[in-house]
């Protein structure tokens, strides 16, 4: 499973971890993550992220 | 003004902004600001930020009764947003630097504000150390504090913090030092300022202050790029330790009742609010959004733990400064809110449903129905409007105990 990074503040998806305070289990791939979930750090939705 | 002595070999070069009063565009600034730049002086002269572009002369002025700015070998930018960088294009002119330093997102923040060709920019990682010959500076990146460039500079040997935004104030006065003013004044102009700014961040607030009790890292001088310095012991414990409480943000036993009234109805709704706040013994401020500015409710919600909305209902909608102030307290993302709405219209009437739905998107914990009143208020719907406040008194009493 790849690492995503958000293009607006940097911070990195990293699927291991996942994002369990705002709901994504570890474990998740970045692909399988709810297409509304954003950046926990800036707020940018999805589509700002590029594979790390 | 001059520069001010910080440390041996450290200065402020800043300026101050007297009569700034609308702060970035978005907040206001009644006690003016500053913009806070430092100057090192060492094997290697160094710049900590800039000032706003209409304080070059005063920037350059305070540089020179200390040395030539052609002398300058490093500028670091902490933070690359105009008030700090404005002038950075004519200083990067005149001090033709050797390198300039910024975060790895700065570097991109940098060369698309400014035309940076020939510009020796390097980016730092976190944690890298810069040697300048006696002293060594430490850059930690601060990530969404409150842009995604912002980063502090620490110098090791005089335990001085650069925090560029973080922990700034607006407050304007010819002291450079916390110790030489009032230390409640200082903390409504700490809580104004982190209200309207910080506020959306203070999840990065907390896990920065972790860190910086995890590198255990002595702290003599906390110098921010806004207002006043902290320099003595308990000045810094009160700084970190407010920065601490202000991010946890627990409610309050205080309501603000903010309302925008057409011909008076909502406004006699929202003393009724406050009636019944009184008569469960819980203080409130009235806020009337036709007569003060957004950023005059995040100020007043930093005391509180309730936000009850009034609006008239105009056009199918609550009036222009509700949406507007709605806008800017969503954006900043409070925490541990108690809220209600109320409201009179002339004949739809969709205002104080509207203002629940946009405070509970906000996850406000809304109480009771929102309060509806057919032209002006009539003694039932007062009454309903006293038990309303009464509502939300009883249920941020609960509140405030369960973080108690």
């Amino acid at each position: 499973m790849e690492k995503y990074v958000c293009t607006v503040c940097g911070y990195e998806y990293d699927p291991v971890q996942g994002d369990p305070d705002n709901d994504v289990a570890p474990g998740t791939a970045f692909e399988k993550v709810s297409e509304d979930w954003v950046c926990p750090i800036c707020g940018a939705p999805k589509s700002q992220f590029d594979p790390a | 003004m001059q520069p001010v002595l910080l440390k041996p070999g450290i200065h402020w070069v800043g300026a101050v902004d007297f009569n700034l009063r609308n702060f970035h565009h978005y907040s206001r600034s009644p006690e003016g600001s500053t913009y806070n730049a430092y100057l090192i002086q060492d094997d290697k002269t160094v710049l900590v930020d800039t000032v706003s572009h209409h304080y070059f002369d005063e920037l350059v002025t305070h540089i020179s009764a200390l040395v030539e700015p052609q002398k300058i070998d490093y500028i670091i930018c902490n933070h690359l947003e105009q008030d700090h960088a404005g002038v950075l294009p004519r200083i990067v002119e005149l001090c033709k630097p050797e390198k300039i330093f910024c975060s790895t997102m700065g570097l991109k923040s940098i060369s698309r504000q400014f035309n940076t060709e020939g510009w020796p920019v390097v980016a730092v990682k976190d944690g890298e150390r810069l040697n300048i010959g006696k002293r060594n500076i430490t850059f930690l990146e601060t990530r969404m504090l409150h842009w995604p460039d912002s980063m502090v500079s620490y110098v090791e040997e005089d335990r001085v913090l650069f925090s560029n935004d973080a922990f700034g104030q607006n407050v304007a006065t010819s002291r450079r030092f916390v110790d030489e003013y009032e230390r409640p004044l200082l903390l409504r102009a700490m809580k104004d300022y982190y209200n309207n700014i910080v506020l959306p961040y203070s999840p990065m607030v907390l896990k920065t202050l972790d860190r910086v009790v995890q590198l255990g890292i002595p702290i003599d001088i906390i110098a921010p790029d806004h207002g006043l310095i902290f320099r003595t012991p308990d000045d810094i414990k009160f700084v970190l330790d407010s920065y601490r409480a202000f991010a946890e943000q627990k409610p309050k036993l205080r309501a603000v009742v903010a309302y925008e009234s057409m011909w008076g109805a909502t406004e006699s709704m929202a003393f009724a609010v406050g009636d019944g706040l009184d008569d469960e013994g819980v203080p409130y401020v009235l806020i009337d959004m036709q007569h003060n500015h957004v950023s005059a409710v995040m100020n007043e919600l930093a005391d509180s733990g309730a936000l009850i909305l009034g609006s008239a209902t105009r056009n199918n909608m609550p009036m222009v400064n509700m949406v507007a102030l709605m806008a800017h307290v969503k954006g900043l993302k409070p925490q541990n809110l108690v809220g209600a709405s109320f409201g009179a219209h002339g004949w739809s009437g969709e205002a104080p449903r509207m203002m629940a739905e946009e405070l509970a998107s906000m996850k406000v914990d809304v109480v009771g129905e929102p309060v509806r009143a057919h032209f002006g208020a009539k003694a039932e719907e007062l009454a309903a409007c006293r038990e309303l406040g009464a509502t939300v008194a009883r249920a941020l009493k609960e509140k405030v105990k369960a973080f108690a």
